[in-house]
């Protein structure tokens, strides 16, 4: 089972969501360009520069949204230019929903 | 008429064609008896067919059992990781016959420039079974489980966009949408992009929709055939015409500006010589199909007569009215028996959009190879019908070809292919 799976399982609501995590979803949703090292240093990479255009990103959150149970507005996905300031948005909604749960 | 006769007047043709005729430089093909030109060549030669039940989808509870599905298809193995989450199946196999042309043609970015190079596809209903998943998926689980690559992959002008992305081809580009006439269209559109002074242009249609959506779509049509024997399923021009078999898949041709492939040194299949299309008259007002008026317009176009061509390929819908209707547009051009004919697409089905440029590709080859492939499983010509029809590979110099296509609602296209002048 992956980690993606064993956290929606566990709906851990209100732990934080790292970048392997994220990078995962991303390769499973939107896949990974040629040439691009997506387990290297890329939290502070935009992510045009690895690959994803803002329907690739908007396909990964929308994702997101359905296994966290969260809702990210498009205008915060469409500010998220690199994978930490994503994370940020994401682990916020996160930490919300795990206050109200 | 006598083969000397034929020989003499194929070597007329190609001097015949006009120098700035626009030419082919590289194919390629993803059919339902071959994937890659070659493979679909080889396979057309020895009348192979690719009609069975289809593999995607469980046709058997439908009135029409059969389809031509390409063979072997991972689609993995050719489309790079990133496109695949938001591509259609049609426009894998669209992505996969394009990167073969290109490859074959050997032109660089280089060569092209930024804005040289354009794409213009056929198309006709656009990415049917990715739509019919994310349908599904809005109606069962709501809007939230819709993939953001719906708003564009089920659009009809999805494959010249993501073909033009992938390869850097930003000059003009574009869609046509006539059904199948389409695969014939959008080469004479690539002609005037060309004129207008693009250096190349990928073209063609690869197209197709088997999924139930698109199969209970196109029952409705009334031109599917419901024979459940695929030696029996789609027989143009037979006695026993039953309608046709649906397929997928396609060939994309680079079309090129003859100067500049001549300043590349580029090898050439033949030249694209002639192109036209008319419309039927209204429903109704009794006018005459507008066929044989495509034909003789593209002969024109090319500088040609009836007497250069050497083989028609003709659009075989297989309903016997509309065979009826080809049958006499081309016996009135060239005769009765007047000139072989022959309706490869027996061993694919129809390919909707992609089914024009697949007959282009195996024109182009006929005048490669000295070779005309086949009609398979049509045993006994109607009434009426007087064609030569080639039912076994028949070789024989093939200077021109005619190539015919219509499209359900009135649309006719014809082109003429040539040895390079």
């Amino acid at each position: 089972m992956t980690a993606t799976a064993v956290r929606h399982k566990n709906n851990l609501k209100g732990t934080e969501m790292e970048l392997k995590e994220l990078t995962g979803l991303l390769r499973e949703c939107a896949g990974v360009d040629e040439g691009v090292d997506l387990d290297g240093d890329v939290i502070d990479t935009p992510f045009a520069e690895l690959g994803y255009d803002s329907l690739a990103v908007l396909q990964t959150t929308g994702h997101i949204e359905r296994e966290y149970g969260i809702t990210l507005s498009d205008d915060t996905v469409a500010e998220a230019e690199t994978p930490r300031m994503l994370l940020g948005f994401i682990n916020e909604s996160l930490t919300a929903a795990g206050r109200a749960a | 008429m006598t083969s000397d006769l034929r020989v003499r007047e194929t070597t007329a043709a190609a001097e015949e064609v006009r120098p700035t005729a626009p030419v082919v430089t590289g194919i390629g093909v993803t059919a339902p008896n071959g994937l890659g030109t070659e493979a679909w060549w080889r396979a057309t030669l020895a009348g192979v067919s690719g009609i069975r039940p289809p593999a995607r989808f469980d046709a058997s509870g439908y009135p029409a059992k059969l389809a031509g599905e390409v063979p072997g298809f991972d689609a993995a193995e050719h489309i790079p990781s990133r496109l695949l989450p938001s591509t259609d199946h049609m426009t894998r196999l669209a992505l996969t016959a394009a990167a073969e042309a290109l490859d074959d043609c050997g032109a660089t970015p280089d060569d092209l420039g930024d804005f040289g190079a354009g794409v213009v596809t056929a198309a006709s209903a656009g990415g049917f079974e990715f739509g019919q998943r994310e349908l599904q998926a809005l109606w069962s689980k709501g809007g939230q489980y819709v993939s953001a690559y719906q708003s564009y992959a089920w659009f009809y002008a999805v494959n010249s966009g993501q073909i033009s992305i992938r390869h850097g081809l930003r000059g003009p580009s574009g869609v046509v949408v006539t059904e199948q006439a389409g695969g014939l269209d959008a080469v004479g559109q690539a002609r005037r992009q060309l004129r207008k002074g693009s250096r190349l242009i990928v073209t063609g249609g690869v197209d197709g929709a088997l999924c139930p959506w698109g199969w209970t779509a196109q029952l409705t049509g009334g031109r599917m055939s419901t024979v459940d024997d695929p030696a029996r399923a789609y027989l143009p021009f037979d006695a026993a015409a039953s309608g046709h078999v649906p397929g997928e898949g396609g060939a994309l041709l680079t079309l090129e500006d003859p100067a500049f492939a001549r300043e590349r040194g580029a090898r050439v299949y033949g030249a694209f010589a002639g192109y036209a299309a008319t419309f039927d008259p209204a429903p109704g007002t009794g006018g005459e199909p507008g066929l044989r008026r495509a034909a003789e317009l593209a002969l024109a176009d090319a500088g040609l007569t009836a007497h250069h061509i050497d083989v028609v390929f003709a659009d075989a819908a297989g309903v016997p009215e509309l065979d009826r209707q080809e049958a006499e547009a081309i016996t009135g051009l060239f005769g009765a028996r007047g000139v072989p004919v022959t309706a490869p697409k027996t061993m694919t089905g129809r390919l909707a959009a992609g089914g024009g440029s697949l007959d282009l590709a195996a024109a182009l080859l006929s005048v490669r190879d000295g070779v005309i492939p086949p009609t398979v499983h049509v045993d006994r010509l109607a009434d009426g019908i007087a064609l030569d029809l080639v039912r076994e590979a028949r070789e024989h110099p093939v200077g021109a070809a005619l190539v015919l296509a219509r499209g359900h609602g009135g649309f006719n296209a014809a082109a003429v292919v040539t040895a390079a002048a």
